[in-house]
């Protein structure tokens, strides 16, 4: 785009606006979306430990019969944590990362709809899970009316109504202290950034593509981020609701769960799970896409069924609605409903199925390369197909009433998220590595990285499958001996232990293979979609032209024909065009427009934790002032942002040294 | 929408001149020429998406309303037995009800000034809407304190808590509705009218009025007038 005029008097605001690319102010003040997916992958995984020392401390706790390692109270504050962390704020940021940093790239745009929204919900994010995690700090736990109080040290002041926060636990009434309302405030807030960003991914993906990049070209990790985005889009404001009237519960008096004063808990269940079922595909559909996306690459083989992979796609998102009761078959719902639901659940199989046979119909007869991201994408195939199958059994409704709230339930869910999203993330950290950094990571240690992690995982979860079908229950901080459960717990330990030697061995690498990797060059898998037309790192504008897609898979086949019997052939032109798309991809031969950096969206982040505080403490002195301030910080926020221009006039050259 | 009136002054920075650069149209930077893939602008698209969002949003509690509406909370610790339906005042939340129907048309009319480029006209709608507006919302809140008056306060009982939860948070949505009406009326007044992008502003406040008139539409079928 031509630049438009001579000097004109730069825009009125109310701070310098900020300018600069680098150092620490260029971080808090971005609104590059490969930026933002950074801070959002970094800020995810320090939370990801958080919640695995969390783990830890739980299975220290279980190693032993009868152990005292822990404080029942303190228990029900680490499984709470453990669980709303690697959610909320592990696996869906996680995701957001790989949304924001991959999205637009592999679409063809510069940048997201909504640049500076983009902004605004990782930074709502980060200050919300900061919020969630100060209860550890200023939280009370208090006992309920009439009963008594215990010593609780700093471990169990954080929530402990458990991730999904079941009424009337979690209510006025049996949760006197803070730390519950710091885990609904917490949680509404995180939903909001998610919602923000739901919003902001579905108008970059329908308004945003290159030319010639129709909706079925996608790639189908694209399809898929659409398909989370509208899940998100229409589960959060349940959930924003069910936690508005906890919120109330709790704050000012309203009985939607006091079930003594004619209020309904079990409302809390339909509303908690109507948001939690599409939320578990929030979590998996994510890894899906990015399997989906490694698997063709490794087999040389295009995806097997595209159509009917994305299709699936689409119809486990529908049908992620209408499956929520069967997490509440022991909630005396009625026989009807637990069948339908029970029926509507085992048909959710289907399209889950489609895609499993659809992953090994491309892999078949491929030429596989079995390196890191293969392997862990291997390893998703095979780990979700367990916990699938277990998943199955929980449909048939008297067969769950066994085994819920047992640890048959725990082994399930973790096979399908650690197991599952947990690998298929791995897999695109690998994947997508040297796009992000120009450099190639340690095939080696990721190799052992990934055999580690596959040996601690089963260690630590297949054994709960028995654990939990020989009635050892969920949620208990101890188990007698003459359960004769110990065994098995042990094992369990230790497999904890060895899959956070693995975690530490993918560190290492991370940190290592980042600055000291062998450089990566372009195009470094052979790959088939538009990012890897980009050279890594990838550059600020990311695009030196903009591309035009003639069909699916459209670099690939800008580099190989086929010969008779199907086979790819190599296109004599293909070196020339990586050299081309280097060329052009570092020096773009037009100057290019981009969203100026502002500080409005981290403002808006820190001023709304403050309301939670403010509401949190209402009662005191300075409750209520200090509501006003975060709500002052907003609205002037936004009133900045009104007037702020989206891009400075002294941008112009961007593309032309960068 | 060249006919709509460019603003000029010295200081002006969202003149008609910048109107490539400051409308956070994801092309501009974007570059990939003039085109968004649906033919409809980001931010109208945006408003659209979020629309639908909220229609879950006021689904949930609606629902939250209806399941604790026919319930008899006699027997129940902690409660006053006083239901919302008793105390509905019909006439009055119809005229209020019109009111807020009327301030729709009246955005409607802001809009259409705003495409023929009078933008007196255009201001004298927005305040007309706005004012309307907050008829609506001075109505619910006499509403309210003629409840609280009564005996029902949101603690009263269940479906108590779920009336004031349904039409609290509805009333929040009139009044950030007329916050925006406001700040247009106000930037409009400041530079001597709205630019084409800014115009674009009144076209997204004006969608999600229209939307928030139309879930009171439900909200008045469903809690006052179904018994």
């Amino acid at each position: 785009m031509a630049t438009t005029t001579d000097a004109r008097p730069v825009a009125r605001t109310i701070f310098r606006r900020p300018a600069g690319h680098t150092g620490f102010w260029s971080w808090i003040t971005t609104t590059d979306h490969k930026k933002i997916g950074i801070m959002y992958g970094y800020t995810a995984f320090v939370f990801f430990i958080l919640g695995g020392l969390e783990a830890l401390v739980l299975r220290i706790q279980l190693a032993v019969p009868e152990n005292t390692f822990l404080s029942a109270a303190e228990y029900n504050a680490m499984f709470t944590m453990h669980g709303t962390t690697m959610i909320f704020l592990f696996v869906m940021p996680v995701s957001a990362a790989f949304f924001n940093y991959l999205l637009p790239l592999m679409i063809g745009a510069r940048d997201v709809a909504f640049p500076r929204m983009n902004a605004v919900s990782f930074w709502i994010f980060f200050f919300g899970g900061v919020f969630l995690y100060t209860s550890f700090i200023f939280g009370t736990t208090g006992p309920p009316e009439g009963g008594f109080a215990a010593e609780v040290s700093r471990l169990g002041t954080a929530p402990n109504g458990g991730w999904f926060g079941y009424a009337p636990n979690s209510g006025a009434q049996f949760s006197t202290g803070t730390v519950l309302d710091y885990w609904s405030l917490g949680l509404q807030i995180l939903g909001l950034a998610s919602l923000i960003s739901s919003v902001n991914f579905i108008v970059t993906v329908f308004n945003m593509r290159a030319k010639g990049m129709s909706l079925l070209r996608m790639p189908v990790f694209v399809w898929m981020t659409t398909v989370v985005a509208f899940l998100l889009l229409f589960s959060i404001p349940i959930i924003a609701v069910a936690l508005f009237m906890i919120t109330f519960d709790r704050q000012f008096g309203t009985l939607f769960f006091d079930a003594a004063a004619g209020g309904d808990p079990v409302l809390w269940q339909h509303l908690f799970w109507l948001f939690g079922h599409p939320e578990v595909y929030i979590l998996i559909l994510p890894a899906m896409g990015i399997v989906s996306e490694v698997l063709p690459t490794f087999s040389r083989k295009p995806l097997f069924g595209y159509p009917a992979v994305v299709f699936a796609g689409a119809a486990i998102g529908f049908m992620g609605f209408g499956v929520w009761a069967h997490h509440m078959f022991s909630s005396g719902v009625t026989p009807i409903t637990q069948a339908a639901f029970g029926l509507s659940t085992m048909a959710i199989a289907i399209p889950t199925g489609i895609k499993i046979f659809n992953w090994l119909g491309t892999m078949w007869g491929g030429r596989i390369t079995l390196n890191t991201p293969m392997l862990f994408s291997i390893g998703f195939v095979a780990m979700f197909v367990i916990g699938g199958l277990s998943g199955v059994t929980h449909a048939v409704v008297p067969a769950d009433w066994q085994q819920t709230d047992t640890y048959y339930i725990v082994a399930h869910f973790h096979y399908v998220l650690f197991g599952g999203a947990i690998f298929g993330l791995f897999s695109g950290l690998y994947y997508w590595f040297p796009l992000l950094t120009g450099r190639m990571y340690n095939e080696t240690l990721g190799k052992i990285h990934f055999w580690i992690l596959m040996l601690g995982f089963n260690m630590t979860f297949a054994p709960m499958h028995w654990l939990g079908l020989n009635g050892m229950v969920r949620r208990t901080w101890v188990y007698a001996n003459e359960a004769e459960l110990a065994q098995w717990n042990m094992v369990v330990t230790v497999g904890a232990f060895i899959i956070a030697v693995g975690v530490a061995v993918f560190m290492a690498n991370w940190m290592y293979s980042k600055r000291n990797g062998p450089k990566a060059g372009m195009d470094p898998w052979d790959a088939r979609t538009l990012e890897w037309t980009i050279p890594g790192p990838t550059p600020n504008y990311n695009f030196g032209v903009n591309p035009v897609v003639t069909s699916l898979d459209d670099f690939w086949h800008k580099k190989y024909s086929e010969d008779s019997e199907g086979r790819p052939v190599r296109r004599p032109e293909a070196d020339t065009l990586l050299a081309e798309l280097e060329e052009t991809g570092l020096n773009p031969p037009a100057p290019i427009h981009l969203p100026a950096p502002s500080y409005y969206p981290f403002m808006v982040g820190v001023a709304i934790p403050i309301m939670g505080y403010g509401v949190i403490y209402k009662d005191q002195a300075f409750g209520i002032p200090l509501a006003l301030v975060g709500m002052l910080i907003l609205v002037g926020s936004f009133a900045g942002w009104g007037v702020e221009p989206l891009e400075l006039d002294e941008d112009h050259e961007e593309g032309d040294h960068a | 929408m060249a006919d709509i009136a460019h603003v000029d002054g010295p200081t002006d920075e969202d003149g008609p001149v910048d109107d490539n650069h400051d409308n956070g149209h994801g092309d501009e930077h974007g570059g990939h020429g003039d085109h968004e893939s649906t033919g409809t602008d980001n931010r109208k698209l945006g408003m659209w998406v979020f629309l639908s969002s909220e229609f879950m949003f006021f689904g949930a509690l609606i629902s939250n309303y209806l399941l604790f509406k026919g319930r008899d909370f006699t027997g129940f610790d902690r409660i006053t037995l006083i239901y919302p339906i008793e105390l509905y005042d019909i006439p009055f939340t119809s005229i209020s009800s019109f009111v807020l129907l009327m301030s729709s048309l009246t955005m409607v009319l802001a809009h259409d000034a705003l495409a023929s480029g009078d933008q007196n006209r255009t201001r004298v709608w927005l305040a007309a809407t706005g004012m309307l507006g907050m008829v609506f919302v001075g109505g619910q809140f006499f509403e309210f304190s003629e409840f609280i008056h009564e005996g029902m306060t949101i603690s009263s009982n269940p479906a108590a808590s779920a009336f004031y939860m349904l039409t609290g948070f509805h009333g929040a949505h009139v009044f950030i509705g007329i916050l925006m009406l406001l700040s247009l009326w106000g930037i409009s007044r400041r530079q001597g009218g709205l630019t084409e992008d800014q115009g674009l502003n009144l076209e997204l406040v004006g969608l999600y009025w229209h939307f928030v008139d139309i879930i009171w539409i439900v909200i008045f079928t469903i809690v006052y007038l179904i018994p």
